[in-house]
């Protein structure tokens, strides 16, 4: 690149900042919008199952009944929130959503206990699946370990069997923050890489400045590189105050290195730019391209394994996540957070962003000269 | 209100949505992708999980108990280790989600009738997986050690949980997913198309032309208003007709009150969309107010997927005002529950009390304009 390139180079990325900072509400955009974002989906996506309403029918209401519930209530993972001695208002309770679970306890429950065995019922509401799964996970527990404790006092099962401890790596309480918002973080920054990079380019066609830039001496790939420069700058100190802020008021874990966070934003971010200015490339408005970016965004990130393991996916819909930049930006952030993984970790992540990039881009230098002239 | 005059501007509407592919793609394909995607791609039925094992017993009782994890259907074992040491890289690197390590005692211990004592390392940072995990082993490991105490004995158990699930009996994620996914697409359609509309005229500078005509501002505002509401009923449509045959969700309730409660949410949500429209008169701020109004309340604080009753407490007080919520308790209650009116009035006066003020909204601030 000769001297004179360098010099429009940087009178544009110049002007681009100026232009971009000038707009109050393009400031509100840059630096505001993702701090709240931050807040509010590192506070509503959770799935932590903690205190479930539950509702309970004692129709035996002796101490044995009475030991059971204590069971359930002393874990911290079930409330109780209304006793009856009517199963009918077990119904009503769940009908209504007042409860999530029920604990049914036939009459004679003590009586059975100490003879020919009994059975204990409990409803789940199914209808928010997962946190149904799990506790129905937490009370099959709490029924096995009573009915193992009280088989051992009355002598009936012999001493021995086997105790499983579980430990959790990581993440020793099992919270689903510490997952979810570096998520965030990824998928933050691609929103601002898009959001920045196509409306910088559609605007100016639309409001004919392009016209004028194209009669100036600047070839398509100096504009490129002084559209995306500033973009780029402000996507890495957004990704820095997100990360800082999900640290010191979200107390998420940093154990890894930010120095491999680095290379893998730096990487991330160029995608996330070529696919932006693939889409100033076939948008005509600013509308748009607000709908390319979206209809580009949705299916990202349901695919990047944020709010469902990739694992769990069928084997198609895991083929098709290889090529999702939102997905491997994810693994390296969580990894590196919660893990502390390196590079050696790490590596086929970072390789399929770089192919990734460098593919789309490639794509993009194509295109966008063509899409200028026309 | 005049009908000629106000199915003059539904038709202009309607043209103009037609003209332009893209409005038309996000209109009628988004839903469909959303669907699909929702219901093939997510399933929060945690199965396959990838697991290590460190056998230190190599015992026959230490192989039938990693036999009863594969037999489980909810593991996969994709490694055997032969030192503890490379628990730490399996977890690490990500090749497992877990690690179960039994102890060169295992089989001495059980033997002899002492407690015998496995551990299991979970990668913790995915905590939804680890829990689910966790319980399953739990199960599983509960399951072996009770048969193997009572082996050549009958000595069942005191008390045995008798679980049943109600409403979405298999526990599958997409029965949850479809209905809630229904409130999603409308505040798509809102956010993306109705708040588009009047900005756009003004930035066309039609808006004075369309002052100057003799339309009335009801008839501008229902004219609007109308190809928006049968585009979204269109999409509840596809996306229900899409859940019940592809997927198998059931609608256990009356269809009537959905339609009707569907309608008077889709009203509130483009009147609100509008609302917006007018009030910012830009395309490209309108979509992005809209988003924040209408689209990102109803993916987070609906309870469409992620449980309200998990969030902490400012969340939750935020999410009464959000009429997403009400709806997706609606479309769960009527597809999943069956329950009628009886059950979800208050639900049903949150969408009436939506649309009304959705829709004054949107004329109230036209009147204005104009002026």
């Amino acid at each position: 690149m000769s001297g004179r390139a360098g010099l429009r180079i940087r009178e544009m990325v110049k002007k681009e900042f100026r232009q971009l900072l000038r707009d109050r509400r393009t400031r509100m955009v840059i630096f505001v919008a993702p701090l709240l974002q931050l807040l509010l989906f590192g506070y509503a996506v959770n799935t932590d199952i903690r205190n479930t309403d539950t509702f309970v029918v004692d129709l035996d209401a002796t101490a044995a009944s009475r030991r059971l519930v204590d069971a359930f209530t002393s874990t911290g993972y079930f409330e109780i929130v209304g006793r009856s001695d009517r199963p009918a208002d077990l119904v009503r309770a769940l009908d209504h959503g007042d409860a999530l679970m029920g604990i049914e306890i036939p009459r004679g429950f003590a009586r059975d206990l100490a003879g020919d065995g009994t059975v204990v019922q409990f409803l789940v509401d199914g209808t928010e699946s997962n946190s149904a799964t799990i506790t129905l996970g937490y009370a099959q527990r709490i029924v096995r370990r009573f009915a193992q404790q009280r088989a051992a006092e009355a002598g009936g099962l012999p001493p021995g069997g086997v105790d499983l401890r579980a430990r959790a790596w990581y993440n020793p309480n099992l919270e689903s923050r510490a997952y979810n918002v570096p998520a965030v973080i990824g998928v933050l920054i691609m929103l601002m890489c898009l959001l920045l990079t196509a409306l910088a380019v559609v605007r100016e066609r639309e409001l004919g400045t392009l016209d004028q830039l194209m009669v100036s001496p600047l070839t398509p790939g100096e504009l490129m590189l002084s559209k995306s420069i500033p973009v780029a700058v402000i996507a890495l100190f957004d990704l820095a105050a997100v990360a800082v802020l999900a640290v010191l008021w979200f107390k998420i874990p940093l154990i890894g290195s930010p120095l491999v966070l680095l290379p893998a934003a730096l990487l991330y971010i160029l995608g996330g730019l070529a696919v932006g200015l693939l889409i100033s490339t076939v948008s005509r408005t600013q509308q748009e391209a607000f709908m390319s970016m979206f209809l580009f965004l949705q299916p990202s990130v349901i695919l990047s394994g944020f709010f469902y393991p990739v694992d769990s996916m069928p084997r198609l819909f895991r083929w098709i996540t290889l090529g999702n930049p939102v997905r491997h930006f994810l693994e390296i952030v969580r990894g590196v957070f919660l893990k502390g993984a390196g590079f050696l970790d790490l590596w086929p992540q970072f390789l399929a962003l770089a192919v990734l990039a460098f593919a789309v881009l490639a794509f993009a230098i194509v295109r966008f000269p063509k899409t200028m002239a026309g | 209100m005049n009908r000629t005059r106000l199915f003059a501007i539904a038709r202009k509407e309607f043209l103009q949505i037609r003209r332009d592919a893209r409005s038309l793609y996000l209109a009628f394909v988004l839903p469909i992708v959303l669907v699909v995607l929702f219901g093939y791609a997510i399933n929060f039925d945690i199965r396959n999980i990838r697991m290590a094992v460190l056998d230190q017993s190599q015992s026959a009782a230490s192989r039938e108990l990693i036999e009863s994890f594969e037999s489980s259907g909810y593991f996969t074992v994709v490694a055997r280790l032969a030192r503890a040491g490379e628990a730490d890289h399996v977890l690490g690197e990500g090749r497992a989600k877990l690690v179960l390590a039994i102890p060169p005692t295992f089989a001495a211990d059980l033997g002899s009738g002492r407690e015998a004592e496995v551990q299991l390392l979970l990668d913790g940072s995915d905590a939804n997986t680890a829990t689910i995990a966790q319980n399953y082993a739990d199960a599983i490991v509960s399951g072996y050690s009770t048969r193997g105490i009572l082996r050549g004995r009958t000595v069942t158990l005191p008390v045995q949980a008798e679980p049943r699930v109600w409403y979405n009996e298999t526990l599958e994620s997409r029965n949850m997913i479809v209905p809630g996914l229904v409130a999603v697409i409308m505040s798509i359609i809102a956010a993306m198309l109705t708040a588009l509309t009047i900005a756009r005229e003004w930035e066309r500078g039609t808006m004075e032309q369309l002052a100057a005509t003799p339309v009335h501002r009801l008839e501008v505002v229902i004219g609007k208003l109308l190809p928006y509401v049968g585009i979204g009923l269109f999409d509840v449509a596809i996306a229900t007709v899409l859940g019940l045959v592809m997927f198998g969700v059931p609608l256990r309730g009356d269809v009537l009150l959905l339609a009707v409660m569907t309608l008077l949410f889709l009203v509130g949500a483009l009147g609100l969309g509008m609302f917006i429209s007018a009030a910012m008169r830009s395309q490209v701020l309108a979509t992005q107010v809209a988003m924040i109004a209408t689209f990102l309340p109803a993916l987070l604080l609906s309870g469409f997927i992620f449980s309200i009753a998990s969030m902490p407490w400012a969340l939750q007080v935020l999410s009464r005002v959000v009429a997403a919520r009400y709806y997706v308790s609606v479309t769960k209650g009527i597809f999943l529950k069956g329950v009628g009116l009886d059950v979800l009035a208050l639900d049903g006066v949150a969408m009436v009390i939506f649309a009304v003020v959705g829709l004054g909204l949107a004329i109230r601030v036209f009147h204005k304009e104009i002026a």
